[in-house]
């Protein structure tokens, strides 16, 4: 060999601008939280929504917006990703979702007709997962200073149960239920964003999941904490509760459904589907003995892992072929690979 | 997509690593050098299936892990000058220069885009004709084709936008000068499956015949990893050192000679620095003169000469596969994906990064 420079570059300074992994779902969005916001603001961070008991009622509110490109695309529309991911955060607290608000921030030269079928996807949305959006904000900007439309949406909700459900309630011997299939959203996205065209069209998740949520508990499930799954896909949602809950997962992955259009896809672009974005999509923790039942009530449900012991907030994986590995957040956003 | 699950058969899996187990009568050490199977041995944990006189070591099989420090801030030089933007495939966006990374550069208004192949580059020049888009070709033997594709493509457009950085590296030098190394321990070879669907694998004839190491060309799935290893395993047993091809289903003995034919009349040996291992002898492709009107380096005045690289980092000895990333000082302390101090650790194909999302806590 000619000559070995056994070599590599320097580390790069802390980040002094914004970058996209800020906003990835993984490591830097939740460094950002914990350094930026949590020391600043103290919100109740490790929830989805916050609960508040105001004049003997028990609520929950949350807030959430909404950039998707493209606005449009298979299975849903910025429009009603913004009334589902809000109700969803509220259901995830265990809170029957009342009224929302919504918050638009307009790109000037946006086609009316487009804004049209936004907002009609909205009330549409909102019709359906029975909630009312009772008031609203709109503000234009200079052409380039957004993309089409962001969307805001804030939600308030009332609690159905006495408890709290979050991590700290997790525990040695409870059992993680999935909802449903996973990796559906992310790739719908990315395949519409990036003109990216496989054997069937994949379909987006984005549904309201509140009524399955909800009737874990009215059915009686004894649930300890429940997440839906957004950015950062399942594998963020286990370990961030893992983390808060200090306590170690075991997942099979056996047991985690993926069809098989998403599977090619991320075959393809070599993403890891346990990563990829859902907006239909939740998971239970729910006491030992619980699970199997928790599955039945959810179409689509099943029983995927586990609550070893407390103490490490480690997530571990058994692998198709049988072995373990660790689960880990990623740093931000899975990118495409080379080849 | 139903062939995936044979491929990720348990059964199949545990009776390929019993095999491999009662096959060997003492230890060998063999290398994979893709990086897609540096990912795949650690995603399914394929390393705890296999008995323990058996290390696998990784190789320089990651096209971003192996583009030097020069070509990268090359390409984030053209990113930030006036009127161009520079295209490239995601993986290379986050992979530090020697100052910042493309992303990074981006925030600060560099002009980046992410594409997914090199023909999306050439439409993004045809949609923006008051633009230079430069994509920065990176990519082993698989990914020539498809840029050589693209030049065409410009060429017959008459696109006066579009041109390539090009980083492309070719496996067999690397392998050549890995083997040849005196600090080389290697006894056997994987090759990588899906540049030999592009090449062949005659190239591999020459170089397992002069070093006596056996060459399996794998796939990429579980079960394709253990059959390669079973197989390598044998020839050592028998002490034969013979090119075999365990991914028949996707690679002939002489490969595409369409696409092979079209890079050889667009592309030509030159040769390339690698990062962490030095220049190797005719290991990189550049565009022919016949075709340098789409060169980057030859239309736009770029700065020249080598980048100092800092000393902590033990990349080159990771890349060579003469030390594990685990046993590095820095690892997942002062080097993490978040803060690399080397490409390895920021690839998603990089041996580094592989420990990191999976091997850690083994480790």
């Amino acid at each position: 060999m000619p000559d070995f420079a056994l070599s590599c570059p320097a580390p790069l300074a802390q980040h002094d601008r914004v970058l996209m992994a800020h906003g990835g779902g993984g490591r830097l969005m939740r460094e950002l939280i914990e350094r930026m916001f949590a020391v600043r603001l103290h919100p109740q961070h490790e929830t989805d929504a916050a609960t508040l008991a105001l004049a003997g009622k028990r609520l929950a509110l949350t807030t959430d917006s909404f950039v998707v490109r493209p606005i449009f695309f298979p299975g849903g529309d910025i429009g009603s990703l913004a009334v589902h991911g809000t109700v969803n955060d509220l259901a995830m607290a265990g809170a029957e979702p009342v009224a929302l608000s919504a918050a638009f921030i307009l790109e000037e030269g946006l086609e009316m007709e487009t804004l049209s079928r936004v907002v009609d996807s909205m009330a549409e949305a909102a019709r359906r997962a029975d909630v009312r959006i009772v008031t609203g904000d709109t503000k234009v900007v200079e052409r380039g200073h957004a993309d089409q439309l962001y969307i805001t949406t804030t939600g308030v909700g009332m609690l159905i149960h006495d408890g709290e459900l979050a991590p700290w309630r997790v525990t040695e011997g409870d059992e993680v239920v999935l909802s449903g299939d996973i990796g559906r959203h992310g790739m719908a996205v990315m395949s519409a964003r990036e003109g990216l065209t496989f054997e069937s069209e994949i379909v987006s998740d984005s549904a309201p999941v509140h009524r399955e949520a909800l009737g874990l508990l009215s059915g009686g499930v004894r649930v300890h904490c429940m997440r839906d799954l957004t950015r950062g896909g399942l594998a963020s949602a286990v370990i961030e509760i893992a983390r808060a809950a200090r306590v170690r997962v075991e997942l099979d992955e056996t047991r985690i459904p993926v069809r098989e259009d998403v599977r090619a896809a991320c075959e393809l672009l070599g993403f890891d589907p346990l990563y990829v974005a859902n907006e239909g999509r939740f998971i239970a923790f729910v006491a030992e003995g619980d699970g199997e039942r928790a599955a039945a009530l959810l179409p689509g449900g099943a029983v995927i892992g586990k609550v070893k012991e407390t103490g490490s907030g480690v997530v571990t994986l058994r692998s198709l072929i049988g072995a373990q590995r660790v689960l880990d957040l990623l740093s931000g956003e899975q990118l495409p690979r080379i080849c | 997509m139903k062939h995936l699950d044979e491929y990720r058969d348990s059964g199949r899996a545990r009776a390929l690593a019993a095999e491999i187990a009662r096959a060997m009568t003492r230890p060998w050490r063999i290398m994979e050098i893709c990086g897609g199977q540096t990912h795949a041995i650690l995603r399914f944990g394929i390393g705890e299936l296999l008995p323990p006189g058996l290390e696998l070591v990784h190789g320089p099989g990651c096209p971003v892990c192996v583009t030097p420090l020069e070509l990268i801030d090359r390409a984030i030089e053209l990113a930030q000058t006036s009127g161009v933007v520079l295209a490239s495939f995601g993986d290379m966006l986050r992979v530090p220069g020697s100052k910042t990374d493309l992303l990074a550069a981006r925030a600060r208004g560099a002009q980046v885009a992410m594409v997914y192949s090199p023909l999306e580059a050439v439409r993004l020049a045809v949609q923006k004709q008051d633009r230079q888009i430069v994509f920065f070709a990176v990519g082993f033997e698989t990914t020539v084709p498809g840029v050589a594709l693209a030049v065409r493509e410009a060429r017959q457009l008459g696109l006066r936008n579009f041109s390539i950085l090009s980083a492309h590296v070719l496996v067999p030098p690397a392998l050549r000068a890995i083997l040849g190394s005196p600090q080389s321990r290697i006894q056997g070879v994987l090759a990588a499956g899906h540049v030999c669907t592009v090449e062949g694998y005659e190239d591999y004839e020459p170089i397992a015949a002069e070093f006596g190491v056996p060459v399996v060309v794998t796939g990429f799935e579980p079960v394709d990893l253990l059959q390669g290893i079973l197989l390598c395993v044998r020839q050592l047993e028998q002490g034969r050192a013979e090119v075999e091809n365990q991914y028949a289903r996707a690679v002939r003995r002489e490969g595409n000679r369409e696409a092979k034919a079209l890079v050889r009349e667009m592309f030509e040996p030159v040769d390339r620095k690698w990062r962490g291992i030095g220049v190797i002898p005719s290991s990189g492709l550049a565009l022919r003169p016949a075709w340098r009107e789409f060169d980057a380096e030859a239309r736009f005045a770029l700065s020249t000469g080598a980048v100092e690289e800092p000393s902590e980092c033990i990349s080159g000895l990771v890349l060579q596969g003469a030390k594990k990333p685990y046993e590095c000082a820095a690892f997942a302390t002062r080097c993490t994906p978040e803060r690399p101090l080397g490409a390895p650790m920021v690839s998603s194909e990089g041996a580094c990064a592989a420990y990191y999302r999976y091997g850690r806590h083994h480790a």
